[in-house]
């Protein structure tokens, strides 16, 4: 129970990595996720159903990172489209993320073959790679844990060195001063376009996660994963206060391992008080709400 | 060196008709030469430094900056050799980053590369930058931005403007949202870049005896046009009086409360 929460909360955390870098070192409220989540899912189970038969079974580190390509590469199409939805056409950023999520709905259709649902069956590369490597050394959930661990410290070394570049802090400052970074002589539409490319990649790279920690991709994934994202980014501000982008990167995770806990004690005791798995839903909205009511109570009492 | 060759600049009001702010202007600043634009509310002085910054196009006209044709070039593109300060403090700086990286962001113009920002090197030279500003603000590179008073921040956004010594400074009305005793500051720190840098300077202000005291040239403008431009002797020997009276007489009518337009 608890490293399925763990490893859970970890694949989910970078998804709302993504959502944390739209939303708030952005400033671009970005629903783009919605459809870059599941498109990598689906990049990165398609990607597992093609090649992984030239691989063998057993899994292959190199089919991994096929996989996991996949989905950077299908959520960071979604967010380029996004992107220039909102550079070209100058409409609201929510409204061209909605555009992209709609149109993804289908393309992500698409590539799953023209079915809603993709089970992986006949092999779960990405799974069975972590155990195969880690076999003998750690049962397996533990082994699942481990890689995840290993793959979320990886991702945040990346993420902290490219926060920390000359392009990371023009993209920092682009979401608090459009004007500082024009002043710099820096294309503002390029860099934007980057960030969202980023945001929306990492999305992805969590879908295709996703897809082979649950066995399978579904082009409903996506439902609901910028309120859940968002709820996870809020938690995280709320229990860990820093204008440190490192901090801020890990504290997306315990945020996301913390709401993922809420969750799992939601759907395991919430019949107690009457709260079914419909519910959920409802009880991620309270949460945003509940995290911003009391950010802004410490903010006035600070 | 700015070359300004009758631009015009308008806004469309619909149905065909349109508000002309900058009626073909013309204008040539030298090379290190500081010119103090004075004016009413509404003459075009900040549309005429938005024209040059590339904030708004032209409809019609050429602008050169040191033999360069940027007429087309986008406002970030013109910042690499544009400096700019605005009269908010607050719209220079990204307040929710720190002293030092404002500084690392200002002090490279153009892309920017994958390489840390702001390793001890560039964090030495910075604090040795922001330590010409008198304000201690050296020992407090780590902290954000938004927590400097009105006079600090707008003396940090006069620095970043600054720092990479730019072809043209343009300042519109810079301390005027400022308390006195900052105003002077932030004035002072301004001449003293101007001269040590060498810098082409347009200002913006609404303060009489400063643009008489701190400008090599004055330009006075009206209803999208220059009606005045004095230097040399001319410029030496007017007065504050001088030049209300001399808005007067170029407008050809009699304004009641010109000192007041004026402001």
């Amino acid at each position: 129970m608890i490293e399925g929460i763990l490893v859970e909360g970890l694949i989910y955390g970078i998804l709302a990595l993504g959502v944390f870098i739209s939303f708030r070192i952005l400033d671009f409220p970005d629903l783009t996720v919605e459809g870059s989540f599941p498109a990598g899912a689906a990049g990165g189970a398609m990607t597992a159903l093609v090649l992984g038969p030239k691989f063998g079974t057993g899994g292959s580190p190199l089919l991994v990172a096929c996989i996991l390509c996949a989905g950077l590469i299908a959520g960071g199409l979604a967010g380029f489209a996004t992107a220039e939805i909102y550079h070209r056409l100058k409409v609201h950023p929510l409204l061209a993320g909605i555009i992209t999520m709609t149109g993804f709905y289908s393309i992500n259709l698409r590539i799953l073959g023209g079915k809603p649902n993709l089970p992986l069956i006949a092999g779960n590369p990405l799974l069975d790679t972590v155990r195969s490597l880690l076999n003998g050394m750690l049962s397996p959930e533990f082994s699942l844990l481990a890689a995840s661990m290993l793959a979320v410290l990886v991702l945040f070394g990346i993420l902290d060195f490219f926060f920390h570049t000359e392009v990371g802090i023009a993209m920092g400052a682009l979401g608090d001063n459009e004007n500082s970074v024009i002043q710099a002589g820096i294309n503002p539409v390029r860099l934007r376009t980057l960030g969202i490319i980023l945001a929306n990649a990492l999305a992805g790279l969590a879908g295709a996660i996703a897809a082979s920690y649950q066995g399978f991709a579904d082009v409903n994934f996506g439902q609901g994963v910028v309120a859940s994202g968002l709820a996870t980014v809020m938690l995280g501000e709320l229990v860990i206060r820093s204008q440190y982008i490192g901090v801020q990167l890990a504290r997306v995770f315990i945020g996301s391992i913390l709401f993922k806990a809420l969750m799992y004690a939601a759907r395991s005791w919430g019949y107690l008080a009457g709260i079914t798995p419909n519910d959920l839903r409802l009880i991620t909205a309270l949460l945003i709400i509940g995290s911003i009511a009391l950010s802004k109570v410490g903010r006035k009492s600070s | 060196m700015i070359e300004i060759e009758s631009a015009r600049v308008s806004f469309s009001l619909g149905a065909g008709e349109e508000h002309v702010v900058l009626k073909n202007l013309s204008l040539s600043v030298k090379e290190g030469q500081t010119v103090s634009i004075i004016g009413s509310n509404g003459a075009g002085k900040s549309t005429l430094l938005n024209a040059i910054a590339g904030t708004v196009p032209l409809r019609a006209g050429i602008i050169c900056i040191d033999g360069v044709d940027c007429t087309r070039q986008a406002e970030w593109e013109r910042a690499r050799y544009v400096g700019r300060v605005r009269q908010n403090p607050l719209a220079g700086t990204a307040g929710a980053m720190t002293i030092l990286d404002n500084l690392a962001l200002a002090s490279r113009k153009g892309p920017r590369r994958l390489k840390i920002a702001t390793p001890p090197v560039i964090a030495r030279r910075m604090a040795e930058e922001v330590a010409q500003l008198g304000m201690g603000l050296e020992s407090r590179l780590h902290e954000n931005v938004s927590r400097l008073s009105g006079g600090q921040r707008q003396a940090l956004t006069l620095l970043m403007a600054v720092i990479s010594k730019p072809a043209v400074l343009l300042l519109d009305e810079h301390t005027a949202a400022l308390d006195p005793a900052n105003a002077e500051k932030v004035s002072a720190l301004t001449k003293r870049f101007i001269q040590e840098f060498g810098l082409t300077a347009l200002i913006v202000t609404h303060d009489m005896s400063r643009a008489l005291s701190e400008a090599d040239r004055i330009v006075m403008m009206h209803d999208g046009e220059i009606i005045a431009d004095l230097s040399g002797e001319e410029k030496t020997s007017m007065t504050v009086a001088g030049l209300v009276d001399l808005f007067r007489k170029a407008r050809g009518r009699d304004y009641a409360e010109d000192r007041d337009l004026l402001r």
